[in-house]
């Protein structure tokens, strides 16, 4: 049994591992970061510290999320803040992750995202990773070398 | 100095209390080489701090457990009880005249010679002396955790943002003047505990380059080098912590540097540069990295040694270094516990260096890079993150957004709407030419798919490694100093950013990076020649300047411009042909004139006056061109005469004017001056050296054999070929060859010797009138 955090993104239910989950927040004001790529909606202050905030619709390759949308959920990767925009948020329970069922087949970011089932009172929900939404994380090394 | 020592007394101190339990460790089980290794860097490290601190004792203890110990790692020796024992007294001493260096006494030093004794083979134990602790300075500085240090950095942020909103909120009602006055002195203290805050973290990187002169100094002058360090960029600042981690790799790859890299005087002198070598440490901030290269002009990496010592350590096979690539190789010198010297010596030890220094500058996320050129040197870049580098920025205005811009990029700023700029559309950009000087002009809300707002109102001249450039902002709104911090990569990876910062406003703010913003632009600098270099390349080579004019035949000759008095127009009529040839009267004096064509009725002429101070001649010309550096090749001229050979200059073939020839003609020789006939090789070497020397000892010499004239001697280059002319003419003739040490043919003399030159010229005369 492990603690998922339950999250909707595009109407969708998803499950969140909570240790990739920093703290859950509302954020302030966003500024645009001209010229990165579109799912990176810009950069938000909490506190003393600067995210990165991830437009999820728009990383998932569906569509983006609404201009209002304020709630986020904040991981850290690779030694950087970011805030991942969700729709709402529902709870944090325990769970017995499961595998992707066989013969599913995700489409868009969904695919690469998704890592797993969990069954939450006979509804399946996606388990989703939240490093395979940010841009570029994976790659830094790659790209540095 | 006194700093630095006081660093190294805690630096020391809290090794040795770490060392403590890693010690007692390896006395329990001495072949453990994880505990080696920990006492090894230990005493490596005291014996490099101790070298440019000028702690002779210390250095000479440390030196001899570095020796035993390594001894030990490489199997030579086994550690046992005594051993262990020996070096751990030497340890305990360290830690005692460490502890006198900070109380200020001074400690008997009668002892050392018997722990150092201690350390040899078969010894006897050492009677230890009795630790004379108990008189420990109180510390009067306190080491802190940077962890601490960053916990109270992010604090001070947060509680200078909670303080805006504060006055914010205070701003929007109407509050009592004594809150107000609380709040005005909350924001004076908070204000000047930020300063201090950040003063905490940041340290100008001078703070690590000043102990390098002196350091380099005592280091060339141990190994008998000659080495000139040039430091550059010592005022840019970084974070405490960067400096403290890049100290100990720095100093490593400096003594590398001046042990392996530079050569001693008589190899470099050999290999044809200057004796003195040359080292220049440098920092400069690039994006949001900080660079510190350090680049000598020595010998570059041996990569077969490296590699072949690789292979002998048993780091990798020999086959794997067959399919290594070069850079890979190079690579190599990174690798644990191998050095390309074969010898340690007490500057840069025995390859603990360079991969200790890799993992250092890893552990703080940077990189170590290199680019070796074989025997004209290395350059060994260490690349740091900025992490919490505070920095001047301007705060400009673009399509309705807010970006910093580093002051230190900025050359100026200057208004679009002024008499001194102006804008022009060529092709599909722009051009801006700010009082005279044409830039490119980049408009940054174009380029970052912003909304326009027109003409931008403000330029900000940016200066890049490369050139400059204009960029179009609408407005500069302020200045500010900010903590840069590096940003997400999905952010860096458009490469227009070096970081991103929070300024008090507590909306996030972006750094941008001038040359990103150029290459993402599109412009391109011709990238400017390296002044250095240039002077390298005039330093090898000196150049003849010589004047370049058009002859009267239309043709175009060059004439060395030593040999030119002055060039003067004369009147035609001062020209005749008197006496079996041309002469110019002028100033009361008659001269020889030189033409190659007939006057063809011209009323005056530009005419060169020559003269070797004795001779006066004139050499009618159509119009003087230029003055050009001789090229240092030079094709002989066949059938000499006046031409001493053919240069290309501008891409033509030009004839150099050979005014020996000019002055030999002009002048019947005196009788009595023994003729020489110098059979240069084209380079002008004989005109030039060896000329003066010879005219100095009685010689007359000669370029060109005249008619009538009988050379006594002839002098040619041992791989010259115009000796079988001369002896044709049956003119003995001296050899001169280039080396040093006699070659195959005993029969010439080295071009420099001068005592043996002339006295090979007068025996082969005299043998000539004997016979």
């Amino acid at each position: 049994m492990d603690l998922y955090l339950i999250a909707h993104i595009a109407g969708r239910g998803v499950a969140i591992p909570t240790e990739q989950v920093d703290s859950v927040v509302d954020l302030g004001d966003v500024v645009a970061v001209p010229c990165a790529v579109p799912s990176v909606r810009g950069l938000s202050a909490l506190r003393s510290r600067v995210l990165t905030v991830i437009d999820t619709g728009t990383a998932l390759g569906i569509e983006p999320m609404p201009d209002d949308c304020r709630r986020a959920v904040i991981t850290r990767i690779d030694g950087h803040h970011y805030a991942v925009l969700v729709d709402s948020l529902d709870d944090v329970a325990r769970y017995e992750p499961l595998p992707l069922s066989s013969g599913l087949s995700l489409q868009h970011g969904w695919a690469s995202a998704g890592r797993g089932l969990v069954d939450r009172d006979g509804d399946p929900l996606l388990v989703l990773d939240l490093a395979a939404l940010v841009p570029g994380a994976h790659k830094v090394s790659a790209a540095a070398a | 100095m006194d700093d630095l020592l006081q660093e190294f007394v805690a630096e020391t101190r809290e090794t040795l209390e770490a060392l403590a339990g890693e010690i007692v460790a390896w006395e329990a089980q001495p072949a453990d080489r994880a505990r080696l290794d920990a006492i090894f860097r230990f005493v490596h490290t005291v014996k490099g701090s101790c070298g440019f601190l000028d702690l002779p004792r210390l250095a000479r203890l440390s030196h001899a457990a570095e020796d035993v110990l390594a001894a030990v790692r490489d199997g030579h020796r086994i550690p046992d009880t005594a051993l262990v024992n020996a070096v751990l007294a030497i340890v305990d001493r360290i830690g005692e005249i460490v502890e006198a260096i900070d109380a200020g006494l001074s400690l008997d030093d009668s002892s050392e010679d018997l722990l150092i004794a201690a350390l040899a083979e078969n010894a006897a134990p050492a009677s230890a002396p009795a630790p004379a602790m108990g008189h420990r300075a109180a510390a009067r500085s306190v080491r802190l955790n940077v962890e601490l240090l960053d916990r109270m950095m992010s604090g001070m942020s947060d509680i200078v943002l909670a303080r805006n909103e504060l006055a914010r909120r205070l701003r929007d009602d109407d509050v009592d003047p004594r809150v107000e006055a609380a709040l005005e002195r909350l924001s004076v203290t908070v204000a000047e505990m930020r300063d201090t805050v950040t003063r905490t973290r940041m340290q100008k990187i001078d703070a690590l380059f000043s102990a390098l002169p002196r350091m380099v100094r005592d280091t060339a002058a141990e190994l008998g080098k000659a080495v000139t360090l040039t430091l550059e960029g010592s005022d840019v600042e970084l974070d405490r912590e960067m400096i403290e981690m890049m100290r100990d790799p720095l100093v490593h790859i400096i003594r590398n540097a001046l042990d392996h890299g530079i050569e001693a005087p008589s190899d470099r002198r050999v290999a044809g540069k200057r004796e003195t070598g040359r080292l220049t440490v440098s920092a400069r901030q690039s994006g949001n990295q900080i660079l510190v290269e350090v680049a000598d002009d020595g010998a570059g990496i041996d990569v077969a040694r490296v590699a072949a010592k690789a292979v002998k350590m048993g780091l990798c096979s020999a086959a794997e270094v067959d399919a290594m690539s070069l850079a890979a190789r190079e690579e190599l010198i990174f690798a644990a516990g191998l050095s390309s010297k074969d010898t340690a010596n007490a500057v840069s030890g025995r390859g603990v260096g360079m991969d200790v220094v890799r993992a250092n500058i890893e552990q703080i996320g940077g990189r170590i890079s290199l680019t070796s050129r074989p025997g004209r040197g290395l350059v060994i870049t260490i690349q740091v993150p900025l992490t919490l580098s505070i920095m001047p920025t301007i705060v400009i205005g673009a399509g309705g957004q807010r970006f910093a811009l580093s002051r230190a990029s900025i050359d100026e700023i200057v208004t679009a709407r002024g008499d001194t700029v102006r804008i022009d559309a060529v092709g599909d950009s722009a051009i801006a030419t700010v009082r005279g000087e044409r830039l490119p002009l980049v408009r940054l809300s174009a380029l970052l798919g912003l909304p326009q707002t027109g003409e931008p109102g403000t330029l900000v001249i940016v200066g890049t490694r490369d050139g400059s450039y204009a960029l179009g902002i609408d407005a500069v709104l302020d200045t500010e100093e900010l903590v840069i911090k590096p940003a997400a990569p999905a952010v860096m990876a458009t490469g227009l950013y070096a970081g991103q910062s929070l300024p008090d406003s507590g909306l996030p703010m972006l750094l941008l990076d001038g040359a990103g913003v150029a290459t993402v632009a599109g412009l391109r600098f011709e990238r400017a020649i390296a002044a250095d270099e240039q002077a390298e390349a005039e330093a090898a080579a000196p150049a003849v300047p010589a004047l370049l004019f058009e002859d009267l035949d239309g043709q175009r000759r060059a004439v060395p411009l030593a040999a030119v008095d002055r060039v003067e127009t004369v009147d035609a009529s001062s020209i005749r042909y008197v006496g079996g040839r041309l002469r110019l009267s002028a100033d009361g004096a008659i001269v020889p004139l030189y033409s190659v064509a007939t006057l063809d009725g011209r009323a005056s002429l530009p005419v060169l006056r020559l003269t070797d101070r004795e001779t006066d001649v004139a050499y009618a010309i159509a119009e003087p061109l230029d003055i050009v550096d001789l090229p240092t090749t030079m094709a002989p001229a066949n059938g000499a005469g006046t031409v001493a050979g053919v240069v290309l200059i501008g891409g033509e073939p030009v004839e150099v004017l050979d005014p020996l020839a000019l002055f030999a003609e002009a002048e019947p020789e005196p009788a009595d001056a023994t003729l020489c006939l110098l059979q240069d090789d084209g380079t002008g070497w004989m005109d030039q050296f060896l000329r003066p020397t010879l005219e100095a000892a009685g010689y007359r010499c000669v370029a060109a054999v005249a008619a009538g004239q009988r050379p006594a001697i002839a002098l040619s280059m041992a791989s010259g070929e115009r000796e079988a002319g001369v002896t044709e003419l049956g003119v003995p003739v001296v050899r001169l060859r280039r080396e040093r040490a006699a070659g195959g043919e005993d029969a010439t003399v080295y071009r420099y010797d001068r005592a043996a030159l002339l006295a090979a010229m007068a025996d082969t005369i005299a043998t000539r009138r004997i016979g």
